[in-house]
């Protein structure tokens, strides 16, 4: 029977009760490691669900989607892309620094995170503007102005655009302010041992946000012939 | 009775408090993390929703009671029809036994303290509460009148009621659900006593998990569908109208994918409870435990390919049709097996006719009715036919009321003195059990007959042939009021004046008889280890 010694090799200063409801550490970890991976698991349904409408009006109206989807903007969401995957090594890194004990590195490597992050949603509203700019933001009822056939349909492939990316959006802000709420507790540096398994957790999310971008760029930006 | 031995290693306190011994102040509830305290909470908002719903019911039936619409308008009667749904699916049926008897069992079950995270389970009644709100909002706002099931193009363009309000409350509730769901899964994972292996679970606890897992997996994608209502109605995007290039069916699709599963969200926990009860009054180990394990999984998953069938007259393709029409005949293997191995539990054993029994009695028969017209609503060509007919309304209520309120009477019953500490009416109990069965029967199956003839449901007029079934059918809500508002007197009762009924009245085996009754704050003095299988009967 287990019982609340701390796991072996763990440094003295790292030993801290688990909460009330766990015998140690490790089944305090495990849930939370496990709590969030069926979290994620809920998310990826949710936008599962709007990647299903979008695939099957996709294939009711291949031509108008392709067509539509080259009035988006390649280059910047594939900038965007490279952001958003460098934020995800950074994030690793931070993880590994914090693990490693490396206080001031995982600080760094936090902020770096944080700063990708805000860089990728600043050329995300920009992306947006210059569509408002162009007439071609339909979602809150604005004139919809498409040069190409059939601007219908083409506004039914622009209203899930701006639903799946504005949704994205709302996850990476929730991601920037968990991301903050970790720079200040590791800036803290209490209980090292709790902020590595919180860092962990933290950085499950965001490559959660990751990996949802790359659908999204693969689904609205990618399929455009 | 399974051998418990307790370890050592844990420090022995003193006797430990009773969860309700800290007191009854309001913070000392709507603070608490303690996961039985918030059964509680659970149990109490449920319990109104249900008598709110029941109500509307009870207005239904009597409109129906002559064929002239002369008690109702048409319009109040659309909107009554459509508050009974929402109110019942989704402030009552889903979250019923798992989010009362799961979250009070479910840990004490596996030898745990209290759930893998407590806040968030506290977290998840509030946000409950909160859907309720915005629910009961929309009421006071007009009230809604697009069925339960918010069918666009009508929910999005046509309906004059409060569509919004009453989305944005079962959208909130939806997140109520996933977080009992995630709390649930962590907890049957990470949570189990030593010794308490997969398969040495009780079988409540494996339906509560397979709930669980259909929960997570289900519920986001009616989130999505419901934000995507909700942009439609206010903003005027069209991604279901097809007046602007949508699809209506799309919203089907999407709403069933969560829907259809959903059902079995109401009765897998409800078929827990009955594996429980009917080992305990037959003194019978359940027969044929890994099939039960095994076919609680299949249902769960075969739930999520069968969504098809609500939709074989809406214009999907023949081959969807087919399809779905195969799979739903699957579902039906799981659910025999089912029922065949609590009848072959039930075969020589002592079966004593205490209430819990009745109840579980009740389950089979209700279930095996609803489950056998399932199978005719499964086969293409007869749903046809009977599509939209009372047929499928008495057919959803044998599963959905008939399955998941006796399961759940039936658990209340079983472990109200774990849940009290004490025992209730035994004659008043008895009365009401025999009046839910009675009252459940003669309110729905006359509507098979009225379906099979050709009454078409959601009408609040009819012509005078059907008028004898329809009056039936509204006697039979008057015994079911009975038998749904004698519990709440004689067990409100015995909260203050029951006799103390000791730790295992039942002398039922399980972790959960092994502690006090009312059980202390963390449950257990000491963490059992656990060295046997479940239902160690005889």
């Amino acid at each position: 029977m287990p019982t609340s010694s701390g796991q072996a090799g763990a440094r003295p200063e790292d030993e801290t009760p688990p909460e009330t409801q766990f015998d140690n550490m490790d089944q305090q970890r495990h849930a939370g490691l496990l709590g969030m991976w069926v979290f994620l698991l809920t998310e990826l349904l949710l936008f599962g669900g709007l990647f299903a409408a979008f695939a099957i009006l996709r294939l009711q109206y291949a031509n108008v989607f392709a067509e539509a989807a080259q009035h988006l903007d390649l280059k910047l969401a594939a900038i965007n892309t490279a952001l958003l995957l460098s934020s995800g090594l950074t994030m690793m890194l931070a993880e590994l620094a914090a693990g490693a004990r490396l206080r001031k590195v995982a600080v760094y490597w936090l902020l770096a995170t944080i700063l990708l992050g805000l860089a990728f949603l600043a050329i995300k509203g920009f992306e947006w503007y210059s569509e408002f700019r162009h007439q071609l933001m339909p979602v809150l009822g604005l004139p919809f102005r498409y040069p190409g056939e059939q601007p219908a349909i083409a506004e039914l492939f622009f209203n899930l655009y701006f639903i799946a990316t504005g949704l994205h959006a709302v996850h990476m802000l929730v991601g920037i302010a968990i991301l903050v709420v970790m720079l200040a507790l590791v800036r803290r540096w209490r209980r090292p041992d709790r902020l590595d398994r919180q860092l962990h957790i933290a950085g499950l999310y965001w490559a959660f946000i990751d990996v949802v971008w790359i659908f999204i760029f693969t689904l609205f930006y990618l399929l455009r012939g | 009775m399974t051998s418990v031995v307790y370890s050592e290693s844990e420090d022995r306190h003193a006797t430990p408090r009773d969860y309700l011994s800290g007191g009854w102040s309001i913070r000392s509830w709507l603070l608490t993390v303690d996961h039985k305290r918030i059964a509680w909470l659970y149990a109490v908002s449920i319990t109104g929703f249900f008598f709110f719903g029941s109500a509307a019911a009870l207005l239904i039936r009597l409109e129906l009671i002559s064929p002239a619409g002369d008690l109702l308008s048409a319009e109040s009667y659309n909107k009554l029809f459509s508050l009974h749904g929402i109110v019942m699916v989704w402030f009552f049926l889903i979250p019923s036994i798992p989010a009362t008897l799961g979250n009070f069992l479910l840990p004490m079950m596996i030898g745990a303290r209290d759930m893998a995270f407590p806040k968030l389970n506290l977290l998840s009644w509030y946000i409950y509460t909160l859907g309720g709100i915005f629910t009961l909002a929309a009421v006071i706002a007009g009230g809604v009148d697009t069925g339960w099931t918010f069918y666009t193009p009508y929910s999005t363009l046509f309906s004059n009621s409060a569509v919004l309000a009453a989305a944005t409350g079962v959208f909130i509730v939806g997140f109520s659900s996933i977080l009992t769901g995630i709390n649930f899964i962590v907890t049957t994972h990470t949570m189990r006593a030593p010794g308490l292996s997969w398969l040495r679970l009780p079988l409540f606890v494996w339906a509560n998990y397979a709930t669980g897992l259909v929960m997570v997996l289900a519920t986001p994608v009616l989130a999505i569908t419901l934000v995507l209502i909700a942009l439609e109605r206010a903003l005027g995007i069209g991604i279901f109208d097809p007046a602007l290039g949508g699809d209506p069916l799309l919203f089907q699709h999407l709403f069933w994918f969560y829907s259809h599963p959903a059902v079995y969200i109401m009765i897998l926990p409800a078929m827990g409870v009955v594996s429980e009860i009917i080992p305990c009054f037959s003194r019978n180990p359940i027969f044929g435990y890994m099939g039960m394990v095994l076919s609680i999984m299949a249902i769960a998953l075969f739930g999520f390919v069968v969504w098809g069938h609500h939709m074989f007259v809406s214009g999907q393709s023949m081959y969807a049709g087919i399809l779905f029409s195969f799979f739903s005949f699957l579902v039906a293997i799981p659910s025999a097996i089912k029922t065949l191995n609590w009848t072959a539990t039930l075969f020589r054993g002592q079966i004593s006719f205490s209430v819990s029994m009745i109840y579980a009695l009740s389950f089979l028969e209700l279930f095996t009715v609803g489950g056998l017209t399932g199978v005719f609503l499964a086969a293409l060509a007869l749903d046809v036919h009977l599509h939209d007919t009372y047929f499928i309304t008495a057919h959803f209520h044998y599963i959905m009321v008939g399955g998941a309120v006796t399961g759940y009477m039936g658990g209340l019953h079983f472990w109200w003195p774990k849940l009290t500490g004490r025992m209730y009416s035994r004659p008043w109990a008895t009365v009401a059990a025999l009046a839910l069965l009675i009252g459940l029967n003669l309110t729905f199956y006359p509507q098979f007959l009225l379906g099979y003839a050709g009454m078409p449901r959601r009408y609040h007029s009819y012509p005078e042939e059907f008028e004898i079934l329809h009056v039936l059918s509204s006697l039979g809500a008057g015994v079911l009021a009975l038998g749904y508002l004698l519990p709440l007197i004689y067990l409100s009762w015995s909260l203050r004046h029951g006799e103390k009924s000791g730790p295992n009245p039942w002398d039922a085996t399980g972790l959960e008889w092994q502690t006090a009754s009312p059980p202390p704050v963390h449950n257990f003095a000491e963490t059992p280890v656990v060295t046997e299988k479940p239902y160690a009967y005889k």
